[in-house]
């Protein structure tokens, strides 16, 4: 039996187990007391003491999302003191915050700037000397810009405790302190991995994508560029939110449609390079385990993760499998392919990958990523990116009607949309190597075993008599503990999945910010996992060797998976590039 | 920040003190500050290789190590200068007008606290209460305290050690006694202790 405390909040008499944070019972009693540097199960340190409370016959002022309730507690939230030392505290990070809002990436959607808005701040009491920061905006993916920095460590958290990775920390003391690599060298030049994830944790835009929208604008505006657009499984079922609809809805048509609207000349799927992925894929796997070459062998579709095993893992390297991201392989095919099939000069067209992701950033300049001295994607714009596009270009995004991706390389099966949660790439895999492994159309289609939540999923699938051990995970932390089982040999692992963001691409680093208050309230995850699986449900195709493209392309220019062309065009190598 | 380490000190020589006392520590986090103690000590600064030995030791990132170092003013991620002078800007001392020494040893050596002479003899420090408030304003040559100061005792201490470096004088750990015995100089004022 869980043990009940009796407490008092606001003179509401309520009882909430024991443990239970003064913040979370408050929530419960329907109170909402404003934080800024709480992140739930992320950062629960108590530095900003925004959250302050007074408890009867307590000195001064707890901060309620660290304090633990007692039997009896009498809580005040509200007291004119408590909202006047807050004002102050608000008053005091602000005075030494970088407070360009109207050019900021954030506005409307800062932590900081809402709780300006909540306090009625209108003139500020301190306006004493500011600290200036250099901005570091060297690497190819993520801009930090300490002058927005409010110090409140959520960026660090999940960093080091989440992804297991520590490239920034707090350094300095005072009004020095910053949140600063080792030796405040450029994120470039460090162990970070561009998962993102920070960006996602951080309340104002102290860290940011590096914005790649007007490259695209300039392409769009040139007549002489064939401007051709793809759109991951994870941007559908999150870009709505941008436009304030219900979490986990599926505005794929309306996405068509509006990017067709921007003027892209083609707009293709890259769920249909996901459907080409696992038939590389699942092939490739299918033979190194038939000769016991490099098992277990990992997928290789994340690029956070690629940078992750190549600077902490690299003797490990082999392992990996060498097939291209789904975006890489269809930018590929659209150069080679498409080009030839519609007598377009390869160098004429420009590629524009839509991600979830901010590491595709960084992936998409990887030298041995091109073919001919093109790279295989000349941009990557994030799905928030996608959204200013649709908000600068004055598009209603919400009355949009419905429009289906372009032929040919438009269509794809169900296997493609679970890409982008954890588990599914597993999935998908797993439905072509046991139709190929027996021969068969097999009605077994959901492998659940994969599916959800954890962060490690582990399952033994029998195909053909034979077991196949497969684990999944997602987040750099649960990665860790799979590469240090394998390389210390405890693990006999055959398949095994990795995601660099918790939850999977859903979850990624270029997707909709969501405020500490969502996050803490509602499973955004699930939410979106569930849209897609939804789509894999609802699909009439469901393998991806089913996909009566894949089929096609193979006949008339690729031959089978893992041929001479195949090989050169979808397949890439790993390890050489950190 | 310091681009010429690998000139300046010896990696290997950094790397055998380290797996040295390694063997004298358990792997773990709370070790952090006692290693980094030692590695200040021995060098006088906390070298990067030193770093990057202790961030794989004691499985700690390179960040948080940069932001420990950095959070106390007990290490310093550059070699300290022959002479490391510290001025207290402490309340007592402030109010009796350290910063006027501060402000002339800075004119003097033109160089910032925290920075050391481009000939490696002087670093500059500031220092929060010494414990020698009675003695306000005091500064430190190397540990040794100088009380009551002013600007031109500051003065004649710089002078001599630039004399004494003249003549290819050591300044071992009697400096202080020495300029007293030596009849070269002046003896020091009894009120400078």
């Amino acid at each position: 039996m869980e043990e009940l405390v009796n407490i008092t909040i606001d003179n509401q008499k309520i009882t909430v187990p024991k443990g239970t944070t003064i913040l979370e019972a408050s929530k419960k009693a329907g109170i909402d007391i404003p934080t800024l540097c709480f992140l739930k199960d992320i950062n629960e340190i108590g530095d900003c003491r925004m959250c302050i409370v007074q408890v009867e016959g307590k000195r001064g002022f707890a901060t309620s999302c660290i304090q633990k309730v007692e039997e009896g507690m009498v809580i005040k939230t509200h007291t004119p003191e408590i909202i006047e030392a807050r004002h102050v505290m608000l008053d005091l990070i602000i005075s030494n915050h970088d407070k360009d809002c109207l050019t900021c990436t954030r506005m409307g959607n800062c932590e900081l700037q809402q709780l300006a808005a909540k306090f009625n701040i209108q003139s500020l009491e301190f306006s004493g000397e500011r600290k200036e920061h250099p901005i570091d905006n060297l690497s190819p993916a993520i801009i930090r810009d300490p002058n927005k920095c409010i110090l409140c460590r959520r960026c660090v958290a999940v960093c080091k405790n989440i992804q297991k990775i520590g490239a920034i920390d707090c350094s300095n003391r005072g009004f020095e302190s910053s949140i600063s690599t080792s030796y405040n060298k450029s994120l470039k030049d460090t162990n970070c991995v561009y998962c993102g994830q920070c960006i996602q944790a951080c309340p104002t835009s102290a860290l940011r994508e590096k914005e790649t929208i007007d490259d695209v604008w300039a392409k769009l505006k040139d007549p002489d560029t064939y401007v051709v657009v793809q759109t991951a499984p994870a941007v559908r079922v999150a870009l709505g939110e941008e436009f304030e609809m219900p979490i986990g809805t599926n505005v794929t048509g309306k996405m068509v449609t509006a990017l067709k609207r921007l003027g892209f000349d083609k707009v293709f799927d890259t769920n249909t390079g996901a459907d080409f992925t696992i038939m590389e894929e699942a092939n490739e796997f299918i033979e190194r385990f038939n000769e016991n070459n490099n098992i277990p062998m990992i997928t290789s579709c994340c690029p956070g993760w690629i940078r992750y095993i190549e600077i902490n893992y690299p003797e490990l390297t082999p392992h990996l499998s060498s097939c291209k991201s789904p975006h890489e392989m269809l930018g590929s095919l659209i150069r080679t392919y498409y080009a030839k099939k519609e007598n377009i000069d390869p160098e004429k067209i420009f590629v524009v990958s839509v991600m979830p992701c901010i590491a595709k950033k960084y992936e998409r300049q990887r030298n041995e990523l091109s073919n001919n001295g093109l790279f295989d994607v000349d941009c990557v714009i994030t799905t928030r990116e996608l959204a200013r596009m649709i908000k600068h270009a004055n598009i209603r995004f919400d009355n949009l009607e419905d429009s289906e991706f372009d032929n040919p390389l438009g269509m794809s099966t169900g296997a493609a949309a679970i890409f982008g949660t954890t588990g599914g790439v597993m999935e998908a895999a797993l439905r072509t190597a046991q139709d190929i492994l027996t021969g068969k159309d097999l009605d077994k289609i959901d492998f659940e075993q994969v599916r959800g939540e954890k962060g490690i999923k582990k399952a033994t699938v029998n195909i053909n008599g034979k077991d196949i051990k497969t684990v999944v995970a997602s987040g750099l932390g649960n990665a860790q503990k799979i590469m240090e089982e394998i390389k210390s040999g405890e693990a006999d692992y055959q398949f095994v999945e990795i995601m660099a963001c918790p939850g999977g691409c859903i979850m990624g680093g270029g997707q909709p910010i969501k405020n500490s208050t969502t996050r803490a309230e509602i499973d955004i995850r699930k939410l979106r996992s569930d849209a897609l699986y939804s789509i894999d449900e609802k699909s009439n195709i469901r393998k991806s060797h089913e996909n009566p493209v894949l089929k096609k392309v193979y006949e008339e220019f690729l031959e089978t998976p893992g041929s001479y062309r195949a090989e050169k065009l979808l397949h890439t190598t790993h390890g050489k590039n950190i | 920040m310091l681009e010429n380490e690998k000139e300046i000190c010896n990696c290997n020589m950094i790397e055998e003190f380290m797996n040295k006392i390694f063997k004298t520590y358990l792997p773990e986090k709370d070790n952090l500050i006692q290693i980094l103690n030692e590695v200040q000590d021995e060098f006088g600064y906390i070298p990067k290789t030193a770093q990057e030995k202790i961030s794989e030791f004691l499985k700690i990132p390179m960040a948080e190590i940069y932001g420990v170092i950095t959070f106390y003013s007990r290490f310093t991620l550059e070699p300290k200068g022959k002479y490391t002078i510290s001025v207290c800007l402490g309340t007592a001392c402030y109010v009796k007008g350290s910063q006027k020494i501060m402000d002339r040893l800075k004119e003097r050596l033109k160089i910032e606290p925290g920075q050391t002479t481009e000939d490696g003899m002087f670093s500059i420090d500031q220092t929060r209460c010494v414990g020698a408030c009675g003695l306000a304003p005091v500064f430190t040559v190397n540990g040794e305290v100088y009380g009551k100061a002013t600007v031109k005792k500051l003065d004649e201490v710089l002078d001599r050690i630039k004399i004494r470096r003249i003549r290819g004088l050591g300044f071992g750990d009697g400096f202080k006694i020495l300029i007293i015995k030596n009849r070269d100089f002046k003896p020091v004022p009894e009120s400078l202790f």
